[in-house]
């Protein structure tokens, strides 16, 4: 992953504030942090010497096929449904205490990050996963707890 | 919302929280299950013939004759299986033992028969999965891979759930300790917790790290590190309320049981340890209570005219060996897969009855096939799971294939 640095050092450096934003660097930073999209800035947009910044931009922030709105990707082949993450996952476990929190079948599937269907994990409700939003944390409590690898962040 | 839970009968943890998706009779999604549990609901059942003579399609009322012509005209018939049969079955098929004079035995025999003998007669101490994960701080995996066995046994009972009195999650409050022969996947979430030692050197392993618990320095001929022995020592004497699952790694590396007997004493004095058997199959446990109840014995035992005598040599292995069984009634098992190809061709010459949901190896080769329903699934009735917890179900899904009960009381009357 790229830094806001190197963000910053691909954009227009003019501080036009047409993206809403008091300068560049605060924009590479929104950028980061996911709030913005590349397509925010006007002009790396649509002016032409920007072009290759733009498609370069839009690389780092295109989402990997597969991949959910937080980078999760479930590997189903690799996972055999042993349900460590979903028991294991925090905000599971705080939505649902005596459901998955406590090993056992989930009470409240609606606000679930994490659930076993058919012997594979499924990733839902990626709002309430702690990879996602303004705030977001490195998390990576179902990624340690998997036997197999089966889950990855991009 | 109140759900409608069904029991997995897919491995010896008999999960109780199943949620199924069925439609005219055929599993289509299940819930919360792993993926055993899956394969085991919707994948066992095929499109076979239901009743099979000498490899040939034949009705209910021949194949339950000529199974009963079988065993009476069989000297020492040889009973074994039920691994996976509920306990009503398990009750009839010793009774069936009885009538015929029968060997009697099951997979626990060169498993962990021994264990659970020691376990059922209350030598060690054990206690159930929901006080594990009520209560445990330490567990050990010994000779066991959980993850591949008994995918949800981490998750559901021991290491990540909260419990009553272990709130604050596994990361602060619980340890996994994984001992085996190689890296498994258990293994690996128990990270720096992991003790490979050389096969066959957990006899030794188990006397240095008595050693360590006494205050003496650990010592191995394969040099394992002191420092990770005495570490691993500290944190087993720390414990509030241990837990040591065994499995067939351990079992089958020690000549006896003597050396686990003498860590279990030494660690109930320095602190609190229990022990729990990792039963493979869904209702073994329930065979070996059902036999000692009867007879005395978990396993291995030969019925004559009222009187049972027990030994290894009325274990399947031994008996097959010597050929001195002369049919043999397999239920819900494949001892022409699971048996070393050398005892298993001795079965080839004797008539086999195959009582099973599944064509299997053995099946193939029987001279009667009878197609069952299967427990938990298709027929209910209750288990013993893994820890001695009676758990009851009901089926799943109907079916028109018979419950190996009502096959086994069918025989019972032709005979």
């Amino acid at each position: 992953m790229t830094n806001a640095m190197e963000l910053y050092q691909m954009l227009p450096k003019t501080n036009c504030k047409k993206c809403g934003k008091t300068s560049c660097m605060a924009f590479a930073v929104a950028l980061m942090a996911h709030e913005l999209t590349p397509e925010d800035c006007p002009p790396l947009k649509d002016e032409p010497k920007y072009k290759e910044n733009y498609e370069k931009i839009s690389e780092i922030f295109k989402p990997s096929e597969g991949a959910t709105e937080t980078g999760l990707i479930v590997h189903e082949d690799l996972c055999f449904g042993c349900g460590n993450c979903v028991v294991a996952c925090p905000p599971n476990v705080a939505n649902d205490p005596y459901g998955v929190g406590s090993g056992n079948a989930p009470r409240n599937v609606n606000k679930l990050v994490l659930t076993v269907e058919n012997g594979v994990v499924k990733a839902q409700n990626l709002g309430e996963c702690r990879r996602f939003g303004k705030n977001k944390i490195l998390c990576n409590g179902c990624i340690v707890t998997c036997p197999v690898e089966a889950i990855e962040f991009v | 919302m109140e759900k409608n839970y069904h029991v997995c009968t897919g491995c010896g943890l008999l999960c109780d929280d199943i949620e199924v998706e069925s439609e005219k009779n055929i599993v289509n999604k299940v819930y919360t299950a792993c993926r055993v549990g899956v394969a085991h609901m919707k994948e066992a059942r095929r499109a076979e013939a239901d009743f099979r003579v000498d490899n040939k399609p034949v009705d209910e009322a021949t194949a339950i004759r000529e199974a009963a012509s079988i065993l009476k005209n069989a000297r020492n018939p040889l009973i074994f299986g039920l691994g996976t049969s509920t306990n009503e079955t398990q009750k009839i098929a010793i009774e069936l033992a009885k009538k015929t004079n029968a060997t009697l035995d099951d997979t626990s025999s060169f498993c962990l028969g021994p264990l659970v003998e020691a376990l059922i007669q209350d030598k060690l101490k054990t206690c159930t999965l929901d006080d594990i994960r009520n209560k445990a701080d330490v567990i050990i995996y010994w000779g066991t891979d959980p993850s591949d066995s008994h995918p949800r046994q981490l998750s559901k009972h021991t290491y990540f759930p909260r419990g009553s009195e272990k709130q604050r999650g596994w990361e602060e409050e619980r340890t996994a300790i994984a001992i085996d022969v190689r890296k498994s996947h258990t293994a690996k979430i128990c990270g720096n917790y992991f003790f490979q030692i050389p096969p066959k050197g957990d006899a030794e392993f188990i006397d240095a790290l008595i050693a360590g618990l006494s205050g003496k320095l650990p010592k191995t001929s394969y040099n394992y590190p002191p420092k990770k022995l005495l570490e691993l020592a500290n944190i087993l004497k720390g414990a509030k309320f241990g837990v040591i699952f065994v499995g067939r790694g351990l079992i089958y590396s020690l000549e006896n049981l003597e050396p686990l007997f003498k860590l279990m004493k030494i660690l109930n004095e320095k602190s609190n340890f229990h022990l729990i058997p990792m039963v493979g199959n869904c209702n073994t446990m329930g065979f070996n209570k059902n036999l000692f109840a009867e007879t005395g014995y978990v396993n291995s035992v030969k019925f004559e005219n009222g009187t049972v005598k027990h030994g290894p040599e009325y274990s399947v292995v031994e008996s097959l060996k010597a050929k001195t069984v002369d049919a043999a009634l397999v239920i819900g098992s494949d001892p022409l897969l699971i048996l070393p190809g050398s005892i298993a061709k001795n079965m080839l010459e004797i008539p086999v009855i195959s009582v099973d949901h599944c064509e299997t190896l053995t099946s193939k080769h029987s001279k009667v096939y009878i197609n069952t329903a299967i427990s938990g699934v298709e027929a209910g009735g209750s288990a013993i799971r893994m820890d001695g917890v009676k758990v009851s179900f009901e089926p799943v899904i109907e079916t028109n294939h018979p419950s190996e009960e009502v096959v086994l009381k069918k025989i019972m009357e032709a005979l």
